[in-house]
């Protein structure tokens, strides 16, 4: 349950850890109370996650919207800061600043064809996202996730992914860069599985989240399939850490991804993601 | 020729718009050809004398190092190609390809093929013309994979 609730977004709220769970070698997936209150937040949202005595880091929130007394946050252990909260356990406490930055444009996306591309790690910012098409499925058209992943090891939310695929009403398909033969699925780079997924282009929104050149790629991919620039939604990752659009460490040209993104169309950063002025 | 691969190949994605003369043509060197799960279609080292057209099922493409599991590094399914060693020399297969289960697809013989293209080069400009972006996408994605975008994990 989160304690002493601020006004100010610097100071970060004490909550307890209910759950911790191993997703992969490295990553694992917390989940928070919230109380009673809850803890609203949009898809595509962050959270910044203090570890106490350690320091704190922006960490995507991944579970469903509609569930606000329980906070999910997976988290890769990368370094000092992401190893000390993948490494809390239930009981732990944790202060948590946020929500923050805008999310997925789930509610424009009514109307039109949906394209989830998520590339590693991705597919949890995106997650929250597809708690909500799944909730709302009659308001959307065709639902299509294509997901790439390093090894058939390294994919992210295995089981979910089999149960999302068993419901009927989502076109799913994986794809890993490489395995051994014992693998039935799809191997090659995620963009490969565009040609075989069955959307509209001229219809289509597209949300895109994974490494910044898997997106870069997926995006150019979806453009030459026809898919409107401004309706081809990523989400940048940069070194958050006011989160509210005053230190600077995030900024990206005129942006600081904190406060403007982290999610952001095709159009506004196709031009910025190959200067690697910035 | 087999009665009715002329329809086949005009049907086949990698064939789209090709003039009736020219799928005739093709269909001259065209044969209906049926791989069980884990049939080898090709393996490293072998004469390239046919690719492939796969109509239904999907096919690995692996590479094996002695002593070391096989590494599958793509898969190709339905409206795709299998094997592009043929159009240059020495035509050999640089690689194995298995089916992952049943496999339906159109063998091409190359030689015939290739004989067709030196023949007419209008023939043999169509045929590159289809077979080049098939080769620089495959080029984008290896480099992708050679980037390793997602990282190591434990």
């Amino acid at each position: 349950m989160l304690a002493r609730p601020s006004s100010d977004p610097m100071v970060p709220q004490v909550a307890r850890v209910v759950a911790s769970r191993r997703e992969l070698g490295d990553v694992w997936t917390l989940d928070i109370d919230t109380g009673a209150g809850g803890f609203p937040f949009q898809p595509g949202q962050f959270n910044m996650l203090y570890a106490f005595g350690i320091g704190e880091a922006a960490i995507s929130i991944s579970g469903d919207p509609s569930k606000a007394e329980r906070l999910v946050h997976t988290i890769r252990s990368v370094g000092k800061v992401s190893d000390a909260l993948a490494r809390l356990k239930a009981g732990d406490t944790v202060g948590i600043r946020g929500p923050f930055g805008g999310g997925w444009p789930v509610a424009a996306a009514e109307g039109h064809d949906v394209v989830i591309v998520a590339g590693g790690l991705g597919l949890a910012p995106l997650r929250p996202s597809l708690y909500q098409l799944m909730a709302n499925r009659d308001r959307f058209g065709r639902i299509v996730l294509l997901c790439g992943a390093r090894s058939p090891n390294d994919i992210l939310y295995r089981h979910e992914l089999e149960e999302w695929r068993s419901r009927l009403d989502i076109d799913i398909d994986v794809s890993v860069d490489h395995a051994s033969p014992e693998w039935h699925g799809n191997v090659g780079v995620v963009t490969t599985l565009m040609p075989r997924a069955g959307f509209d282009p001229a219809r289509t929104v597209a949300m895109i989240c994974g490494p910044e050149i898997m997106m870069r790629f997926s995006a150019i991919e979806l453009e030459n399939r026809g898919v409107e620039p401004e309706r081809i939604y990523l989400s940048m990752e940069r070194n958050m850490k006011c989160a509210i659009g005053r230190c600077g460490h995030c900024q990206f040209s005129s942006d600081f991804v904190c406060k403007d993104g982290p999610v952001a169309t095709w159009a506004h950063l196709r031009r910025l993601l190959s200067l690697k002025e910035i | 020729m087999i009665s009715g691969m002329d329809a086949i190949i005009r049907e086949h994605r990698f064939f789209a718009g090709l003039d009736e003369p020219t799928i005739q043509l093709l269909a001259g060197c065209a044969r209906n050809v049926v791989f069980k799960p884990n049939q080898y279609l090709f393996r490293i080292g072998e004469d390239a004398n046919e690719f492939y057209l796969i109509r239904e099922g999907r096919v690995a493409l692996d590479v094996v190092t002695p002593g070391h599991a096989a590494i599958t590094f793509q898969t190709v399914g339905e409206g795709e190609i299998v094997g592009v060693s043929w159009l240059l020399p020495p035509y050999k297969w640089m690689h194995d390809a298995h089916a992952v289960d049943q496999v339906r697809a159109i063998g091409m013989d190359a030689k015939c093929l290739r004989g067709k293209c030196d023949a007419d080069h209008d023939v043999g400009y169509e045929m590159m013309r289809r077979f080049l972006p098939v080769l620089v996408s495959r080029l984008q994605a290896t480099r992708l994979q050679l980037l390793d975008v997602y990282g190591t994990s434990a």
